[in-house]
């Protein structure tokens, strides 16, 4: 379909440079640090306009909501896995413009809005394997930090990982959009099959 | 006899949450099997890895924990009454929720405040069936977001008949891309009323993969849009490949004449669910 499968191991910040260079439907293992958000996290950041309690800049944002644990003060990873992106489509331009994020990991893609704006401020949309929580919760090294828990599970999160993966460029810095292509080929599918 | 139906409506949820059926690993094996596409083969791959991890490890499989849907079959001389039964579900949901910590997904609509324990205004949601016997047998398909979410129901007019129906489930199926983790199993339900129409869709996406429709003129629409489907190219996660749906399940009822309401609800490719069966004596047997 695509060009030759590209596989890269990246480490966490993440430079404009870095992801620029990112080339649609190639192959990504990241470790380092990311955040987790969604939903909540999102209109907390920016309907509500609370000040981010760390900087995100440099860093990936992965739409997540953790199953964990509290033990003696600190939370203890269950299952992470990552939910469906295309809700948080209007936060998309203030994360990257804002907050300065470069890479949004998530499922299922998001809009046209995301990609302008990745375009635009240099970051590329990582796609998961959707439910694979299993697998990835022993690519997450630690829970480092958790902010807003009066939002649990949705609060924003801190995680170490290491080798987080396989995760595909589904959107590139430059206007590609995986989804998009597949999309309209299904599209002129059924149209051909007369349906 | 609350407790131990608690117990046995709690577990069972755990149990979906770890282990999936052997006819949705089976369908997610052949499905590897066939893939043509590069990146789908090494997607699938990695989603029946996952599957494994999950049980090498104990872990779920996926971390949204859904919403617990629950299909009673009530056996007629089963001891307690159904105000009681729905009372023991929700005990037990609640009592793994807190146990095992699972992600608590119940929030008021407006509000947005999570009860915390994934019981709450209707939730878990509770169906009852009723049949002969002493035995209550119970199915739990905990139902996550991602694919609830790309759920459609439309009331379509009698004359746009069976090419209509086709053309709204492939309309859905396009429109859902990558959102509801594919390779999906479709529940369509075709006629009832609006909300029985609804219903039927759950039902079918709650069926085993293989399991055919009882209606044989549902039963050939499982087929023929089983192929339209998986010949949209869409594949696993919305990237591309052969395998979009697992199966299509179609469910039936007869309606009006002046009505043709059709539902899809889609189902992801964690097909998790879980039966058991209580006795009078409140003895649990799994049954899958």
């Amino acid at each position: 379909m695509t060009a030759q499968p590209v596989e890269m191991e990246l480490e966490t910040p993440l430079t404009a440079e870095q992801v620029t260079a990112l080339p649609l439907g190639g192959t990504v293992w990241l470790s380092g640090t990311i955040f987790g958000l969604r939903d909540a996290t999102l209109r907390r950041m920016f309907d509500e306009g609370a000040p981010l309690p760390e900087p995100l800049a440099g860093y990936p944002c992965l739409h997540t909501a953790p199953n964990a644990r509290k033990v003696d003060g600190r939370y203890e990873k269950i299952c992470i896995g990552t939910t469906t992106s295309a809700r948080m489509e209007r936060f998309t331009r203030p994360l990257l413009r804002d907050a300065g994020a470069r890479a949004i990991i998530g499922k299922g893609g998001l809009g046209d809005d995301s990609l302008a704006a990745m375009q635009e401020y240099g970051a590329v949309y990582l796609a998961i394997v959707g439910g694979a929580a299993a697998l990835q919760t022993t690519q997450i090294v630690s829970i480092d930090a958790v902010y807003w828990e009066d939002l649990f599970p949705e609060c924003l999160w801190r995680f170490t990982v290491k080798r987080l993966g396989p995760l595909i460029v589904g959107m590139d810095a430059h206007g590609g959009n995986l989804y998009a292509e597949v999309a309209a080929a299904a599209q002129a599918r059924a149209a051909a099959a007369g349906v | 006899m609350v407790e131990a139906l608690a117990r046995a409506a709690g577990e069972a949820y755990v149990r979906a949450l770890k282990t999936l059926p052997r006819d949705v690993k089976d369908a997610l094996r052949n499905a590897r099997g066939r893939e043509r596409n590069a990146r789908a083969q090494s997607i699938l791959d990695t989603i029946c890895r996952n599957v494994e991890v999950a049980e090498e490890t104990g872990n779920i499989i996926c971390q949204d924990t859904g919403t617990p849907v629950y299909y009673l079959s009530l056996g007629e001389a089963f001891p307690l009454p159904p105000r009681r039964i729905e009372e023991a579900v929700r005990l037990g949901c609640a009592d793994v929720t807190a146990r095992y910590a699972i992600r608590p997904n119940a929030v008021h609509p407006f509000r947005r405040v999570n009860t915390g324990n994934n019981v709450g205004r209707g939730v878990p949601v509770i169906h009852f069936a009723f049949t002969a016997g002493d035995a209550l047998e119970l199915l739990v398909v905990p139902k996550g977001s991602g694919s609830e979410n790309q759920s459609f129901l439309k009331m379509l007019v009698p004359a746009e008949g069976r090419a209509g129906i086709e053309r709204f489930v492939l309309e859905c199926v396009t429109r859902a891309g990558g959102m509801p983790c594919p390779p999906v199993v479709l529940g369509v339900g075709v006629g009832g009323t609006f909300d029985q129409c609804a219903g039927l869709a759950k039902r079918a996406a709650s069926r085993p993969i293989g399991s055919a429709c009882g209606d044989p003129d549902g039963r050939a629409l499982e087929q023929k849009l089983l192929q339209a489907v998986n010949a949209l190219g869409i594949g696993p996660m919305g990237l591309g490949g052969d395998t979009t749906a697992l199966a299509v399940h179609v469910e039936t009822a007869d309606t009006h004449i002046s009505q043709l309401p059709v539902a899809v609800n889609t189902q992801c490719w964690a097909a998790r669910r879980a039966a058991v069966r209580v006795d009078r004596d409140g003895q649990a047997t799994i049954l899958s």
